[in-house]
């Protein structure tokens, strides 16, 4: 990671990580560090251990040698998790679960720091601008299964935006979605790390689409994992919330 | 028909019904929506045995039936972290188990046989002012817990990874929710007996998965199903004299197989 300089500040970075499954050695001396503003896409086949990485990242794993920091504090002291928005696979949700889009958008707020706290209208006026910004706000008291693909993937992305993250982590956006929706994902995610203080990690397998976008240089390895990066120098949006129009 | 309502046990068993059938499919949405459905089972299972062994010592069955309750509880969980991928493995065993030591403690004291069957098929009318208090208890601690972390519960049932990385405190609300219901399950079984007694967990959100379009709207629609089938139920089997437990099941599949009929009608 050389190659960037480092005007920004850390906001992961992986020291020797080793991490196994029951003696099988999945990463070992990973090093790696994610700067502010950067848009990093993690690529690898199916067993290469993508989500394993992201869980670790999340701390939903624990490595078994190294050290883990998001913003410069170890993970396992790390309380401010309002500052990373998390969208999961597509695919990872049962798809007759009663839930509405607001809901689920709201659901992003629930979070340490709300522990014992209603929502209040100020956070209710937010979830509402995520849903606007993602252009979903029709389909609020929808039935989170009854959308389309490119739809659900928008309701996710609100609810990871609606707090307003720093650090935004993605896993494998993109399975299940046409070709057409994708573009516009990415349109939408480019958008977002151009113009926003926003860092991304997108873990994916689909290496087309990835160096299409961050080069065909990986700038570092982690096991069979390679990491393509690229950095943001663009002027920040000024409007503090989503609401300006990101698809526009 | 009215003697029967005016009765101090009719009225006894009408509010334990009613207030199980606030519980039972409160906890079941949570239990059902992640796959968990048999847990309600196995652990009346265990709850049986508890009662059994309550019966040989000559304590408090109810009691036993809680110990043993969160007893399979707890190793339901450890099991689960055991066989990761196989959830439904530490179910069976734990399963097998309460009924192995069920029928041990049955053979072992022949003479309380009958009063066990109370326990097995639910004896609404013998409801007692303490087994009243016990499900009270219960019905109160469930309910304060939902209204302080419902929207936690909703988060954790619908994408846990996201609710860790919200940082939530994950494996305490898990605990939590399974100490739970192993209080409702034991909770209700002298009311609707251990072998239906899931059916008030499962049945009641099973028809609300059928019509709700958010999560608020299928957990008060499930409770509404439930007490509709409480309070018809032992109404109908206050009159023509049949077993009460037993006709709440009934009536809420009846409801369930209507709303399955009515969705596809209006559909097709």
């Amino acid at each position: 990671m050389n190659t960037i300089d480092t005007c920004h500040e850390q906001v992961i970075s992986l020291e020797h990580v080793g991490f196994g499954y029951e003696g099988q050695q999945v990463f070992q001396d990973v090093n790696f560090t994610v700067y502010e503003r950067d848009f990093v896409g993690v690529i690898g086949t199916n067993g290469a251990g993508k989500t394993t990485l992201l869980r670790l990242l999340v701390g939903l794993l624990r490595p078994s040698s190294g050290e883990v920091k998001l913003f410069g504090t170890p993970i396992q002291r790390f309380k401010e998790w309002e500052r990373i928005g998390y969208v999961p696979q597509k695919n990872s949700f049962n798809p007759l679960f009663p839930a509405t889009v607001m809901e689920v958008v709201q659901s992003g707020m629930y979070n340490r720091s709300r522990l014992f706290r209603r929502l209040t209208k100020e956070d209710i006026n937010q979830s509402k601008d995520a849903l606007r910004a993602m252009r979903i706000e029709d389909l609020a008291h929808k039935r989170i299964g009854q959308l389309s693909g490119g739809q659900q993937q928008r309701v996710f992305l609100a609810r990871a935006m609606v707090n307003k993250p720093e650090l935004l982590i993605l896993d494998e956006p993109t399975v299940g979605i046409d070709a057409q929706t994708q573009k516009e994902f990415f349109n939408l995610l480019q958008h977002l790390h151009e113009h926003h203080h926003m860092t991304f990690i997108m873990v994916s397998h689909d290496l087309d689409l990835v160096n299409s976008w961050l080069g065909s240089d990986p700038k570092g390895t982690c096991g069979k994992l390679n990491f393509y990066v690229k950095h943001s120098h663009n002027v920040e949006c000024v409007e503090p919330d989503l609401t300006h129009g990101v698809l526009s | 028909m009215l003697d029967i309502i005016s009765s101090e046990f009719f009225q006894r068993a009408l509010i334990g019904g009613l207030l199980i059938g606030v519980t039972g499919p409160l906890m079941g949405m949570f239990l059902v929506l992640r796959r968990l459905s048999m847990i309600g089972d196995t652990l009346a299972h265990v709850t049986i045995a508890g009662v059994a062994l309550g019966f040989l010592l000559g304590v408090y069955p109810l009691a036993m039936g809680i110990v043993f309750a969160l007893l399979g509880a707890v190793a339901i969980e450890k099991l689960r972290k055991a066989y990761k991928t196989y959830a439904e493995l530490s179910i069976a065993v734990i399963m097998s188990g309460g009924v192995a030591l069920a029928s041990l403690f049955f053979t072992l004291g022949m003479s309380f046989n009958a009063n066990v069957t109370n326990y097995l098929f639910g004896s609404i009318y013998t409801l007692n002012s303490t087994d009243l208090t016990v499900v009270g208890v219960v019905t109160a601690i469930v309910i304060i817990f939902m209204l302080i972390f419902f929207k936690e519960m909703f988060m954790l049932t619908f994408d846990e990874d996201a609710a860790a990385v919200n940082g939530l405190p994950v494996r305490w609300l898990n605990l939590a929710v399974t100490v739970l219901t192993a209080l409702v399950i034991s909770a209700a079984i002298k009311i609707v007996g251990a072998l239906l007694v899931s059916a008030l967990l499962t049945i009641p959100v099973a028809t609300s998965l059928l019509v709700a379009r958010g999560f608020k709207q299928a957990v008060i629609t499930s409770v509404l199903v439930a007490e509709f089938a409480v309070v018809a139920g032992l109404l109908t089997a206050g009159i023509w004299n049949l077993a009460p437990g037993a006709t709440i099941v009934l009536l809420l599949i009846a409801v369930l197989i209507l709303t399955l009929v009515i969705r596809r009608g209006v559909k097709v």
